[in-house]
C-alpha cells in the first residue's frame, strides 16, 4: 500500500523544550557512556504516514502537500521538512 | 444577554466558564462541538481543557470541529469571542488570532496565581478594566509559551493588540511576556490564564485582604455584557 510520509519539525529558531529535555537525559547518560558524550543537541519532531489506495499520483501528492501545510503543521511554530512516498507503512529496522 | 460556552471532547473548564457568565449577569448557553448551531447567542467562550488530548497540536483538531465553521463566521462578523487557554490555542489554530503557543520554556506544567497587566482595555472583553490595571488570576497550562514571527510581533505591539502581559516574571517563555492578544477589531480575545477561575470570593486567588478572595477575572465577563448594553 503506497504510503506518503510527511515530516514536521519545530521551527529551528524556536526553543524546543521537548528536545531540550531529551538532550538533558542524554547528557546524563554521556557521563557513563562516552560514545554519547559528543551529542550536542536533540530536536523532536513528528512523522505522519498516510496510507492511500491506488497510486500516489501528482493530484494526491498535491493534496497531501496542502494538508501538510494547513493541518499537519502550523507554520507559525513548525516547518514541513520532508514529504516522500514509500511502498508501505514503516516497520522496524531489521 | 446570552453567552455560549462550547464544549469539545476534552474540555475541562466549560462548567466554570458557564458559571462565570452567570455570576457576571448573563445567561450561559451550552453549545456542542459537533453541532452547526450557535443557538442565537450574543457572544462565545471557547473554554480551557485538553481537547483531543492535545493530539497533533494543542487546539488543532478542535479548530476543525463542525461548530468552528459557525464560530469563525460569527467572529468575522464581529461577535465577541473569548478563548481561554485551550480556547486561545484553538483561536490561533483557526487563524482568528495571530501567533501560536508552544510548550512552556521549562518543559513543565505550570499552575499558579499569576499577575497580569491589562494593556488594552478597548477590546470587547476588557472595557471594564482601568488603563494598565494589574490583576491576579490563575494560570495553568503546559503549552502556554506565545510565539510569533518578528513581523507579527511588531504588528501586534504597534497596533496595541497585546491585551494582557505577565508581570513579576515571565512564567513560560512567552515572547514579550505576552499572556493574551486580540484581533484588529477587538472582538476576539485569547488569554492563556483563566479569568473564569477568579469570579467568586472563596474560590479565587489569595489577596492582601483575605484568602481566596480574588475576583479579578469577573471583569472580562462583565465587560462584554456592558458592551452589549451600550451597543443595543
Amino acid at each position: 500500500m503506497p504510503t506518503i510520509v510527511v515530516e514536521v519539525m519545530p521551527k529551528a529558531e524556536l526553543l524546543d523544550p521537548q528536545g531540550k529535555a531529551v538532550a538533558g537525559a542524554l547528557g546524563r547518560l554521556g557521563q557513563t557512556q562516552p560514545a554519547l558524550s559528543n551529542v550536542t543537541g536533540v530536536r523532536v519532531g513528528k512523522r505522519f504516514e498516510i496510507s492511500i489506495e491506488g497510486a500516489a499520483d501528482e493530484a494526491t501528492l498535491a493534496a497531501v502537500r496542502e494538508l501538510a501545510d494547513t493541518v499537519l503543521s502550523n507554520s507559525v511554530i513548525e516547518d514541513v521538512v520532508g514529504i516522500h512516498v514509500q511502498d508501505a507503512p514503516s516497520s522496524a529496522v531489521a | 444577554m446570552r453567552i455560549g460556552v462550547v464544549t469539545f471532547p476534552g474540555s475541562l473548564d466549560d462548567r466554570d466558564a458557564a458559571r462565570a457568565v452567570r455570576l457576571a449577569g448573563a445567561d450561559a448557553v451550552a453549545l456542542w462541538h459537533g453541532d452547526h448551531d450557535l443557538h442565537g447567542v450574543d457572544a462565545l467562550v471557547l473554554p480551557g481543557g485538553f481537547s483531543y488530548g492535545d493530539y497533533l497540536r494543542a487546539g488543532a483538531i478542535a479548530s476543525l470541529s463542525p461548530i468552528m465553521t459557525e464560530v469563525i463566521d460569527a467572529a468575522n462578523k464581529g461577535m465577541p469571542v473569548l478563548g481561554i487557554c485551550n480556547g486561545f490555542q484553538m483561536l490561533t489554530e483557526a487563524h482568528l488570532l495571530d501567533g501560536g503557543l508552544i510548550r512552556n520554556e521549562q518543559g513543565r506544567f505550570i499552575c499558579r496565581d499569576q499577575g497580569l497587566r491589562i494593556e488594552n482595555n478597548a477590546s470587547d472583553w476588557t472595557t471594564g478594566f482601568a488603563a494598565d490595571a494589574e490583576i491576579v488570576i490563575p494560570l495553568k497550562n503546559g503549552e502556554g509559551s506565545f510565539m510569533a514571527s518578528d513581523e507579527t510581533l511588531k504588528k501586534l505591539e504597534g497596533e496595541g493588540r497585546i491585551v494582557a502581559r505577565y508581570i513579576r516574571g515571565n512564567p513560560n517563555g512567552s515572547l514579550n511576556d505576552i499572556a493574551g492578544v486580540t484581533n484588529a477589531r477587538g472582538n476576539v480575545v485569547g488569554l492563556m490564564p483563566h479569568p473564569e477561575h477568579a469570579v467568586e470570593a472563596g474560590f479565587g486567588p489569595d489577596t492582601d485582604d483575605a484568602m481566596a478572595s480574588g475576583i479579578d477575572g469577573l471583569t472580562f465577563f462583565t465587560s462584554v455584557i456592558a458592551r452589549a448594553l451600550v451597543a443595543r
